[in-house]
């Protein structure tokens, strides 16, 4: 299966096409893709709570959102995310390269991932982990169920999950 | 001229218009000055109004005017490139320019000092940047409007606020009306 393709096919299908991005190794291929994919405007973001100001405005404007970033982010973005995305209460998909979990080589990236999910559980943000390769299966159905609700979603994708990071 | 004798001035022209507000002193001034169900009122997360007006602009095709601070756009500047290279005709960002803080008392940013807000726009890419003196601002709206070309507008004007009630309005009501007020 290729993971990068069923991802950006589950976000065409659930008619999500404005798509922000913060770049991570571990995105890499998923970016390409969506780069790639007609059905959405891939709208580089410089930081991930410009990106979620973007992703606000294109959904008050009748598109559906979804952001791609970095566990890291998640320091970055809790003002936004309270204040903007939970306050006005939008719905945003946050797909999430977590990075510092197993297969990690780099030690710092530990140090933010050791707080991811308990930042997200404060937040009461509802969080899913996907860590092999058929979790994406469920991908369609946290979609779906983040429209539903009009809440930022967290999916959090680890290093097992894409395959390993490099060769370590 | 202070900010919300802007606001007054141009109130007029942004009544037909989309506006996203900045956070503060500002979204309370236009909301006492012109309340609309076309202005969505920043409530919380400084810095924001240009990249939100930036995403409803790109996704449809009615104009957008983000009104931003000075102060605002330091604590996001990496909105600019994002502008800059993501054109949407329909989209000016306004920067009232009053070189400081206005809501948290009036200190000083360092675009009232030597950093011009204007030549950082024009450095990232921003093809269309007009700096203009708050008396003009009306004038240099109306004429980004009608240019149908994103426009990027530095209004310098004196530092100062008008004495307002804080907005009490529920978010999910201000962002509901707004989004009916883009769809009608």
């Amino acid at each position: 299966m290729d993971i990068n393709k069923k991802i950006t096919d589950d976000l065409v299908a659930n008619d999500i096409s404005f798509v922000t991005t913060v770049p991570c190794k571990q995105l890499a291929g998923v970016i390409d893709e969506i780069d790639n994919c007609d059905e959405i405007y891939h709208i580089p973001s410089n930081k991930e709570d410009e990106g979620m100001g973007l992703c606000a405005g294109a959904f008050m404007g009748g598109k559906r959102p979804a952001i791609i970033m970095q566990n890291t982010a998640i320091g970055v973005t809790i003002n936004t995310l309270a204040t903007l995305i939970q306050y006005y209460r939008m719905p945003l998909p946050m797909l999430i390269s977590y990075r510092g979990e197993l297969r990690e080589p780099v030690a710092c990236q530990v140090e933010m991932a050791v707080h991811t999910k308990a930042l997200l559980a404060q937040m009461n943000i509802p969080t899913y982990h996907f860590h092999h390769q058929k979790d994406v299966e469920e991908l369609d159905m946290i979609l779906k169920y983040t429209f539903m609700c009009n809440k930022p979603v967290a999916i959090l994708t680890d290093a097992n999950f894409w395959g390993g990071y490099g060769d370590q | 001229m202070i900010r919300s004798e802007i606001l007054k001035e141009i109130a007029p022209i942004l009544r037909d218009q989309l506006v996203v507000c900045n956070i503060g002193i500002p979204s309370q001034e236009l909301h006492a000055i012109d309340d609309q169900p076309t202005n969505f009122y920043m409530l919380g997360t400084m810095g924001l109004a240009s990249s939100i007006g930036l995403g409803l602009a790109l996704v449809q095709p009615k104009p957008v005017i983000a009104i931003d601070g000075d102060g605002s756009v330091l604590t996001n500047l990496g909105t600019l490139p994002t502008i800059a290279n993501n054109t949407a005709n329909n989209f000016i960002l306004l920067i009232i320019d009053n070189g400081s803080y206005g809501s948290t008392g009036d200190q000083p940013t360092y675009a009232g000092q030597k950093t011009s807000l204007a030549a950082v726009a024009t450095a990232c890419g921003c093809d269309h940047v007009v700096e203009c003196q708050a008396e003009d601002t009306g004038k240099v709206l109306q004429e980004a409007l009608d240019s149908s070309e994103m426009t990027v507008i530095v209004c310098k004007c004196e530092s100062g606020n008008a004495k307002n009630p804080v907005i009490t309005m529920d978010p999910v009501v201000i962002r509901d009306r707004f989004m009916k007020a883009v769809q009608a």
